[in-house]
């Protein structure tokens, strides 16, 4: 009796930690909100291309420029590359190392393709004469779709990163917390994607 | 009773994964079904534009930007597990709070802007190819 006792109260401890979701540390939720500041500095930029985005200086317009099937590419890449991390962050979950690295390795991957397309329009397009200084409607694309490139180049040196520290470490814990991080951050630039291929590239390529 | 209580959550725990990180994981299914529903909404937007379906440029704007913002919710439920319980809905309050924010500052940016706009355009010489 007196076991069951102790049982029981041994199990509400471990109810109220389980169900109640309590944070160990405030890692993933300081994360979060470092997210949501980020999100601020892309509405910026977004606000800045929606008010300068017609202004073309008797320039090039986004209907001359854009070649809608390398964005689509783009944002295929993209979109795999997000799964891709999903499935790692499921074999994390179950501690096999190797599946967790394998998938890290393809989400990287993708990653370096979808920069490496973006790297080929820009250079086109400076080449063409179209670069940032050409016009205000140049200047807000550039610093836009530039600055969320630069997220994801951020976003793959910290996979590969991660990368090292998971082959090194194993999946403990605090690794898990990175991944986890990571995995935040790496979705959170698909679903800035998702506005910039919207709103600059498929209603650029209208008017 | 104390017995199968204890059973239940050991049950829990062994098919839990580390609570103690307190984040929300999602599941095999939870990432299949989120990334056929956003390659449907990342299809559907292409081919409006670039087949030319809808008889208007206008209905396609509003039909993109629709359909965007359905996969932005989408990206948010099956990729980053948002929910209004995770970390004791303090994530959703931060982001309740960023996107009131982020509303303001581009309605209120296009506003201004529109108005500044009007009244500068009407003396300019139209040097530009496209006047609002």
């Amino acid at each position: 009796m007196a076991h069951a006792q102790a049982l029981t109260e041994a199990d509400k401890d471990r109810f109220y930690l389980t169900e109640d979701h309590h944070p160990e540390n405030g890692t993933l939720l300081g994360f979060w909100i470092y997210l949501m500041s980020d999100c601020l500095i892309f509405a910026v930029l977004f606000a800045c291309y929606a008010v300068l985005g017609r202004n073309y200086a008797a320039g090039p317009s986004g209907a001359d420029l854009f070649d809608l099937p390398i964005v689509a590419v783009n944002t295929a890449l993209l979109l795999f590359s997000s799964i891709t991390y999903g499935f790692a962050m499921i074999s994390a979950q179950a501690k096999k190392v190797k599946p967790t690295l394998a998938w890290l390795a393809v989400t990287g991957l993708l990653g370096l393709g979808f920069l490496s397309l973006e790297l080929y329009e820009f250079n086109h397009l400076i080449h063409e004469g179209a670069g940032p200084q050409r016009s205000a409607f140049l200047s807000s694309f550039f610093v836009l779709v530039g600055t969320h490139g630069l997220h994801v180049t951020f976003g793959t040196i910290w996979l590969v990163t991660l990368m090292v520290q998971v082959a090194k470490r194993g999946l403990g814990v605090e690794m898990k917390r990175r991944l986890m991080c990571l995995s935040m951050f790496w979705h959170f630039l698909d679903v800035i994607w998702i506005g910039v291929f919207s709103f600059v590239y498929l209603l650029g390529v209208l008017k | 009773m104390s017995a199968a209580s204890h059973d239940a959550h050991h049950a829990h725990d062994d098919h839990g994964h580390g609570h103690d990180e307190g984040g929300a994981h999602g599941t095999l299914k939870d990432y299949v079904i989120g990334f056929v529903l956003a390659v449907i909404l990342t299809a559907i937007p292409f081919w409006l534009v670039m087949a030319d379906v809808l008889p208007s440029h206008q209905m396609t704007a509003v039909a993109v930007m629709g359909l965007a913002a359905i996969q932005v919710i989408v990206h948010m439920i099956y990729f980053l597990h948002m929910n209004s319980r995770s970390e004791g809905g303090w994530t959703m309050l931060a982001l309740v709070f960023t996107l009131i924010v982020v509303v303001i500052t581009l309605a209120g940016s296009l506003w201004v802007m529109h108005n500044l706009d009007t009244h500068m355009m009407a003396p300019m010489p139209h040097d530009m190819r496209e006047v609002p």
